[in-house]
């Protein structure tokens, strides 16, 4: 292994659609901005989406298949974000599975790429546990997992807790992603506590995001939302970024809306 | 709707929200699913612990046998009414 300080994160969550491709373009974007080298991995071979939320998807040559089978040198596979210099993807290879990748080559992609000098390494994990997953988490030495304040979202990544820890990975710490503040005001959905005290100690909490449209409009236009300012989103996962690179304490976001006497009365005579 | 539950609507105060048993529901399961203990094998076991208690003491039949959350452990927990000791009994 190399013998300097970069860090590498898996991003993961068990289950699917919980935000892992959006969280990690976000973080990647954000860490960037900062002044770190960052390579962002995309680890979902057969299924990539990471790309499409850079919006670097047409200068895509070489992928990360192409690489471990020895068709092109990792260097060659990287592409530079023309937005900021200090970040470069390497994309999952679209017409193969899972099985394309040990988890010993992918470490050896990591440790080429931590010798190379990036100080992040954000590695995309497939939904799942299988070996997607198993190749992800091969090469981190950290890992976050991101989860929905709903109930099968909560459980998977319970689950995933527990598959971190026997690999070595204690401590993930955690994002609640599409926190919605009126709903959590009005108790018909999980707050941050909740899902915190439901998975336990053992996982710290990093970050919340608020259910945000900009990520919807952020996506499509391949423009990550913590790349530009006046988005709540944006903002959360700048705040995240910093909390990673630092034991800098940020305060999370104040996403609480008023829920009147007035709009529970109006909810009331809505719902009988 | 009971004047209650209307009330407690008003004022935000429904006591069994959805956030409320989400999270009860959430907590059940990931009780079992960090014990990995199948309900089939709970029934054995629950059946087995009785049977070796049975032997030493007379048990009610409602004897419960759980999983709690315990700080951040899982604790096994059975709860035996006992009706008498066999042993102490059979001696008088």
């Amino acid at each position: 292994m190399a013998d300097n300080t970069g860090r590498v994160i898996v991003i993961t969550s068990g289950k699917g659609g919980v935000g892992k491709t959006t969280t990690t373009a976000n973080l990647g974007m954000a860490l960037a901005a900062l002044g770190e080298k960052v390579a962002l991995l995309d680890a979902d071979i057969g299924l990539r989406n990471l790309d499409l939320a850079l919006g670097l998807e047409n200068r895509i040559v070489y992928d990360i298949v192409d690489v471990v089978e020895g068709r092109a040198d990792f260097r060659k596979a990287l592409i530079k974000d023309k937005r900021n210099q200090n970040l470069v993807l390497l994309p999952a290879a679209q017409t193969r599975d899972k099985s394309a990748v040990s988890p010993e080559q992918m470490q050896k992609v990591v440790s080429d790429l931590l010798d190379d000098g990036f100080t992040f390494i954000l590695i995309d994990c497939p939904a799942g546990i299988e070996q997607g997953f198993r190749n992800a988490i091969a090469g981190a030495n950290e890992a976050i997992i991101v989860t929905n304040p709903e109930m099968s979202s909560v459980r998977d990544a319970d689950r995933i807790v527990g598959m971190l820890e026997a690999e070595g990975l204690k401590n993930p710490k955690l994002i609640v992603n599409r926190i919605r503040p009126k709903m959590v005001k009005n108790q018909e959905m999980l707050a941050v506590e909740d899902v915190q005290e439901v998975l336990g100690t053992n996982v710290k909490l990093i970050g919340v995001v608020p259910d945000d449209e900009i990520i919807i409009t952020s996506t499509n236009r391949g423009e990550p939302a913590s790349m530009s300012e006046g988005s709540l989103a944006g903002q959360a996962y700048r705040n995240i970024a910093r909390r990673l690179r630092s034991d800098e304490v940020i305060p999370f976001l104040d996403l609480d809306e008023k829920v009147t006497f007035l709009g529970r009365l109006k909810k009331l005579f809505a719902s009988s | 709707m009971a004047f209650n539950d209307f009330i407690n609507k008003i004022f935000g105060k429904d006591d069994k929200t959805a956030k409320a048993v989400a999270k009860d529901r959430l907590r059940v399961v990931l009780m079992h699913d960090r014990a990995a203990i199948p309900a089939p094998v709970m029934e054995e076991l629950r059946r087995e612990l009785m049977a070796v208690l049975a032997k030493y003491v007379d048990i009610d039949e409602t004897a419960s046998v759980t999983l709690e959350d315990y700080d951040d452990a899982v604790a096994l927990v059975a709860n035996v009414p006992i009706r008498r000791n066999r042993l102490s009994s059979s001696k008088s």
